[in-house]
C-alpha cells in the first residue's frame, strides 16, 4: 500500500465506529441457549449441538433477537427492512464452531439512520449506516501468554451463538472526545430499549477508522471531499470495549498519526491493536490485504419477512425525550433531569417517587440522596428498585417533618441499604423521631446557660458563636432537632 | 451379505407401536445418531459420536421401526458410486462387478439385498435416486423443505434433502409419512414463521406463501399408491434422451407405452436450461460445501491436527489427513468459485442459472402434470471404471440435479432391466406435488 505523506498545516481527524453490543435476549440467536452466564458456570456447558456447530444442527432464528433489533432501529430512526436475510462469512478461526459466522451482508435489518450527541454543548447528529443481527463467537482464553506468546489457547463456546447487533456508523466525528460522547448516548439508548445489559463482560466492543485529511479538504458546513477520505491512508483500531477507552486509543491515534506526518513520515494504512493497560495502539499486520470473507447466501435460514413489525413493536420513551419531559413537567434544572433520566430504571424511580410527593423533595432524594449512597456502595438502581416502597416512605417521614433530613440521610438511609431494615425499624432502633419542641426548647436553655463564652461571642457580633451553639443543642437532642428549628430558636432566645 | 452396504452395524430399538412396528430400516452414515458413530463415510469422522439424533432418526424410533446400522455411501456425499468412501467400496447387489450408484449407495444396496425393508438416504443432486435406479430399488427425493435436514451433515445445504429408499412405491411413500413434516429445529421447514416471503425455499411465491399449515400435515403418501393414472398428462424431457444409453432409452420408452395403456398422455417437453444444470449445480454445490465442511478443523471433533505450529497449521493437518481426494477437491473448487474476483463469474452466474431452471420446470407443468426421464442416462458401470475420470461421473448427473436446482420432488422406480443390470425411470412433480409422482411411479410398478 502506497503512503500519502500528508501535506504540512492542519490535519482533520475523520473516524467512524464499528461498534458490536450483545443484544439482551433469552435465547442466544439461532438455538434454545440461554444467553445469561451463570455464575461461576464451566466453560462449554453453555451449548447445544447448534452453537457448537456440531455436524447436522441447524440455526433457526431466534425472532426475540430479531425484535430487539428492531428496536434498536426504531431508536436510530433507522429504516426497517420489509425483509431481511442472513449470510454466511466465510474464515477460520478457533472460536468460530463452524469456521464460517452467520452474519447479514445485502439485506441488513436495519439502514440509513442516525443518533444525535451533544458535546460541549453542541449538538451532532452522527449518521448510521446500518446496523445488523448477527452470531458472537466463542471465547479464547490464551494461556501463560498473549496471544503471540501463550503456550496454548483454550477456546469456551458459552458466549458462542449471543446476539450481536453491529452498529456502523458514517465517517462524522471529529474528535475522540465525539466517539465517546456517541457510545454513551447509544448504551443510554440501548438501555432504555431494554436490550443491552452494560454490566455483562464483553456486551460492548468496539473498532475505529480514523484518517487524517487537511484542513482543506474539509468544504462548508463540516463536510469531508470524498476522494481526500478515498486517498488518506485509514488506520482501523481494534479491541476497545469501553467508551473511555475508545476515547483514549483515538487520542492515542491522532497524536501518533500527527507525529508522524510532522517528521515527515507516511501514516501506514493498518489494522491496529488498542493495548488498554499500556494505553497505546499497535500494529497487527501492517500489509493488510483487504480480507476475502466469501460471502454468500446462509440457505438455513428462508428469509425473514418483518414488514409490519416496525409498527407492531412498541419502543419506550427516549432519554431525550423524556430529560425534556422532566424539566417540563417537574420544573427539574438541566442538571437533575439529566441524572434522573440516566438510566430507565433510575427515571421510573424517580417517576414513581414524584407523582406522591413534592418533585423538588422527591429530585433531591433521588438524584443526590439514593443515587450517591448507591454510588458509594457500587450498587444500582435495580439492586434497589424492588424497595421503592420502602424509600418512598422515608421520602414521606421526612416530608411529613417526623424526622429531620440530616437524620434521614446519615442514618436511616445508610442503614437501610447497608442492613435492608425499612426505615420505621431504623427510626424505631435508633431513636431517631424528631424531638418534641419542648424537648428542644430545654435543650437551647441550657445551652445558653453553659456556655457563656458564646453568647458573650454572638452578642459581640461573631458569626460562628451560633453555630457552635446549635452544635450544642444537636448533641443534647441526640441529632433529632431540625438544626434550622434551632438556629431559628437561639436567636429568639439570645435577643431577649 | 458381503456387499459391504454398512459401515456401523448396530441396531437400534425404536416404540414398541407404531406404523413402521417390525420393519427394519439402515440410515445413511451422514443422518446424525445419538450414540452411535456417524461417519459420513470420511476417515474425518472414524471416531465420532454424535450426542443427538436427527429429527428423521427421532420420528423412525417413534414410529416402532428398528434401525440396523449405518450404510456407506461416498464420502459426506461426493460421488456417484459410493466408491469414495474411506470404508471401501459397495458392490451392486444386482451384479457385485458393478457399483451400487450413490452417494447413498450402502443404503440401495441395504434394501436390494434385504439386509433391510427400508432405508433413509439423502439426496443433493441425485444420491437417492441414483443408487435406486442403479440397484433397482424406489428411492424418493421429497421437495426441499417437506422433511427435515436436522441432523444430516451438510455437503450442499440448500440442495438437498433426506429421502427414503424401499423395494416398492408404496413403502417408500409410507417411510415419507412418517420422516416428513415441520420441524422447529429446520426454519426451511418453518411455514409458520413464513410471513409473506419466508418460508421453505427461498423463491416461494406469493401463492404459496403465508400459508402456515406444513404440506405434508395433509397428505397421505402411501394412499397416493394407487396406480390409478388414467387422465394424467406425463411429459417426456426430450433434452435428457438425447445423451442417454439406447438400452436405457428403449426400456424407458418401453414403460411409457405401458403408462399409455393405463390412461397416460404424454406430451414431449423441453427444458431449454438443463444443458447448463450440471455445471450450475456442481459450482453450488461445492461452493456451499467448501462453507459446510470447514468446520471440520479437528478442534472440537474429529481427526486432530496436534499441537505442533500454530492453529492454521494444525487445521491444516487434520484436513489434510482426513479428507479423501475428492473431498479435497470440491471444497478446492468452491473456495475459488466464491472468491472476490470469481463470485459473480461462477457462483453468481450459477445461481442465475438456477432460477432459469426453475422458470422452466415452472413452464413444463403448465403443460404436465408430471415430467419423466430416464432416472441415469447409463447403466451401473463397473466397479473402478470411473474413478479415475471425474468428468464423466459428473455427467452422469445430467437427469437428476435439475431436480435438485428447481428444489422439486422426485421419485426412480424399477423399469426393467438391460444386460441384466436395472434400468429406473424418474417422475419429477410440482413443487410439494409428491402423491403425483407417487401415483405414478405405482402405476409403472403394475
Ligand atoms: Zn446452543
Amino acid at each position: 500500500m502506497t503512503a500519502k505523506a500528508l501535506s504540512e498545516g492542519e490535519l482533520v481527524s475523520v473516524i467512524g465506529l464499528e461498534v458490536h453490543v450483545q443484544l439482551e435476549t433469552d435465547t442466544k440467536i439461532f438455538c434454545g441457549c440461554s444467553t445469561e452466564p451463570a455464575d461461576g458456570e464451566a466453560p462449554n456447558t453453555r451449548t447445544c449441538p447448534t452453537c457448537l456447530g456440531l455436524p447436522g444442527a441447524l440455526p433457526v432464528v431466534n425472532e426475540g433477537a430479531v425484535e430487539a433489533a428492531v428496536k434498536v432501529g426504531k431508536a436510530l430512526d433507522a429504516d426497517i427492512a420489509e425483509q431481511t436475510r442472513f449470510h454466511r462469512k466465510n474464515y477460520y478461526y478457533p472460536d468460530l464452531p463452524k469456521n464460517f459466522q452467520i452474519t447479514q451482508y445485502d439485506a441488513p435489518i436495519c439502514a440509513d439512520g442516525s443518533l444525535e450527541v451533544s458535546v460541549a454543548g453542541r449538538r451532532r447528529e452522527i449518521g448510521i449506516q446500518r446496523a445488523h443481527l448477527e452470531e458472537d463467537p466463542g471465547s479464547l482464553q490464551h494461556q501463560g501468554g498473549s496471544i503471540d506468546t501463550a503456550d496454548y489457547t483454550l477456546v469456551d463456546y458459552n458466549r458462542a451463538g449471543t446476539p450481536l447487533m453491529e452498529i456502523v456508523t458514517d465517517p462524522d466525528f471529529r474528535t475522540p472526545t465525539e466517539t465517546r460522547a456517541f457510545l454513551a448516548k447509544l448504551e443510554e439508548v440501548l438501555e432504555y430499549l431494554g436490550v443491552f445489559d452494560a454490566a455483562r463482560d464483553g456486551s460492548l466492543r468496539i473498532d475505529a477508522n480514523i484518517s487524517l485529511i487537511p484542513e482543506a479538504d474539509v468544504g462548508e458546513g463540516g463536510s469531508i471531499d470524498t476522494d481526500a477520505l478515498a486517498s488518506a491512508n485509514r488506520t482501523e483500531v481494534k479491541n476497545i470495549s469501553s467508551h473511555k477507552g475508545a476515547e483514549q486509543a483515538l487520542a492515542y491515534e491522532v497524536t501518533r498519526q500527527k507525529n508522524a506526518v510532522q517528521r515527515g513520515r507516511a501514516v501506514e494504512q493498518e489494522t491496529r491493536h488498542w493495548d488498554e493497560s499500556r494505553g497505546i495502539t499497535v500494529s497487527m499486520r501492517s500489509k493488510e490485504a483487504e480480507k476475502d470473507y466469501r460471502y454468500f447466501r446462509e440457505a438455513d435460514l428462508p428469509p425473514l419477512s418483518v414488514r409490519g413489525w416496525r409498527e407492531r413493536i412498541d419502543i419506550p420513551e427516549l432519554p431525550d425525550a423524556r430529560r425534556e419531559r422532566f424539566r417540563e413537567a417537574y420544573g427539574l434544572d438541566e442538571e437533575s433531569a439529566a441524572k434522573l433520566t440516566s438510566t430507565k430504571a433510575v427515571a421510573d424511580f424517580y417517576e414513581d417517587v414524584a407523582g406522591r410527593f413534592d418533585p423538588d423533595l422527591a429530585a433531591t432524594w433521588v438524584a443526590d440522596n439514593l443515587l450517591g449512597e448507591l454510588n458509594y456502595r457500587d450498587m444500582s438502581i435495580t439492586d434497589v428498585d424492588h424497595r421503592l416502597e420502602e424509600f418512598a416512605r422515608l421520602v414521606e417521614l421526612v416530608d411529613a417533618g417526623e424526622i429531620t433530613t440530616k437524620n434521614a440521610e446519615e442514618v436511616v438511609l445508610r442503614t437501610m441499604l447497608d442492613e435492608g431494615d425499612d426505615p420505621d425499624a431504623v427510626i424505631d432502633a435508633e431513636g431517631l423521631g424528631t424531638a418534641p419542641d419542648e424537648e428542644v426548647a430545654v435543650a437551647v436553655g441550657e445551652a445558653i446557660e453553659e456556655n457563656s463564652d458564646a453568647v458573650a461571642d454572638y452578642h459581640a457580633g461573631e458569626g460562628g458563636a451560633i453555630n457552635f451553639l446549635v452544635g450544642q443543642v444537636m448533641g443534647k437532642t441526640g441529632g433529632s432537632a431540625d438544626p434550622g428549628d434551632v438556629n431559628e430558636l437561639l436567636r429568639e432566645r439570645l435577643e431577649e | 451379505m458381503a456387499h459391504n452396504a454398512f459401515i456401523t452395524r448396530e441396531t437400534i430399538d425404536g416404540a414398541d407401536d407404531g406404523p413402521l412396528s417390525g420393519r427394519t430400516v439402515a440410515v445413511k452414515d451422514n443422518i446424525s445418531t445419538e450414540g452411535v458413530r456417524t461417519t459420513c463415510g470420511s476417515a474425518m469422522l472414524e471416531s465420532y459420536v454424535p450426542p443427538y439424533d436427527a429429527t428423521v432418526v427421532e420420528r423412525l424410533k417413534q414410529a416402532g421401526a428398528t434401525i440396523v446400522g449405518k450404510t456407506n455411501m461416498d464420502e459426506f456425499g461426493m460421488g456417484g458410486t459410493t466408491e469414495t468412501s474411506a470404508y471401501g467400496p459397495v458392490e451392486n447387489p444386482a451384479d457385485s462387478g458393478h457399483v451400487p450408484g450413490g452417494s447413498s449407495g450402502g443404503s440401495a444396496a441395504a434394501v436390494a439385498a434385504g439386509e433391510a425393508d427400508l432405508a433413509l438416504g439423502s439426496d443433493t443432486g441425485g444420491s437417492v435416486r441414483n443408487p435406486a435406479a442403479f440397484c433397482g430399488v424406489v428411492g424418493i427425493k421429497p421437495t426441499y423443505g417437506l422433511v427435515s435436514r436436522y441432523g444430516l451433515v451438510a455437503y450442499a445445504n440448500s440442495l438437498e434433502q433426506i429421502g427414503p429408499i424401499a423395494q416398492t412405491v408404496e413403502d417408500a411413500a409410507a417411510l415419507l409419512d412418517v420422516i416428513s413434516g415441520p420441524d422447529p429445529n429446520d426454519g426451511t421447514t418453518r411455514f409458520d414463521l413464513a410471513g409473506d416471503d419466508g418460508g421453505a425455499a427461498d423463491d416461494r411465491s406469493a401463492a404459496d406463501g403465508g400459508s402456515a399449515t406444513h404440506p405434508a400435515t395433509d397428505a397421505n403418501y402411501a394412499a397416493a399408491a394407487d396406480g390409478d393414472v388414467n387422465g394424467t398428462t406425463v411429459g417426456v424431457v426430450t433434452d435428457l434422451l438425447e445423451g442417454a444409453d439406447d438400452r436405457v432409452v428403449d426400456r424407458f420408452e418401453a414403460t411409457l407405452d405401458d403408462l399409455r395403456s393405463q390412461g397416460v398422455d404424454t406430451v414431449e417437453v423441453s427444458l431449454d436450461s438443463v444443458e447448463h444444470a450440471v455445471q450450475a449445480y456442481y459450482v453450488i454445490a461445492m461452493s456451499e460445501a467448501s462453507s459446510n465442511l470447514a468446520r471440520f478443523d479437528g478442534v472440537r471433533y474429529g481427526v486432530s491436527g496436534g499441537d505442533e505450529g500454530n492453529w492454521n497449521e494444525s487445521f491444516a493437518r487434520a484436513r489434510e489427513d482426513g479428507f479423501g481426494e475428492e473431498v479435497k477437491r470440491r471444497i478446492l473448487l468452491g473456495t475459488y468459485a466464491l472468491s472476490a474476483g470469481y463470485h459473480d463469474k461462477y457462483y453468481q452466474k450459477a445461481q442465475d442459472a438456477r432460477a432459469w431452471v426453475k422458470r422452466d420446470f415452472d413452464d413444463a407443468f403448465e403443460r404436465a402434470d408430471v415430467l419423466a426421464t430416464p432416472t441415469m442416462p447409463v447403466l451401473p458401470p463397473a466397479l473402478g471404471e470411473s474413478l479415475s475420470d471425474p468428468l464423466q461421473l459428473y455427467l452422469m448427473d445430467a437427469n437428476t440435479v435439475p431436480v435438485n436446482l428447481a428444489n422439486l420432488p422426485a421419485i426412480s422406480v424399477p423399469a426393467g432391466e438391460a444386460d441384466g443390470l436395472p434400468v429406473g425411470l424418474q417422475f419429477v412433480g410440482p413443487k410439494f406435488g409428491e402423491e403425483a409422482i407417487v401415483r405414478a411411479a405405482s402405476a409403472v410398478e403394475g
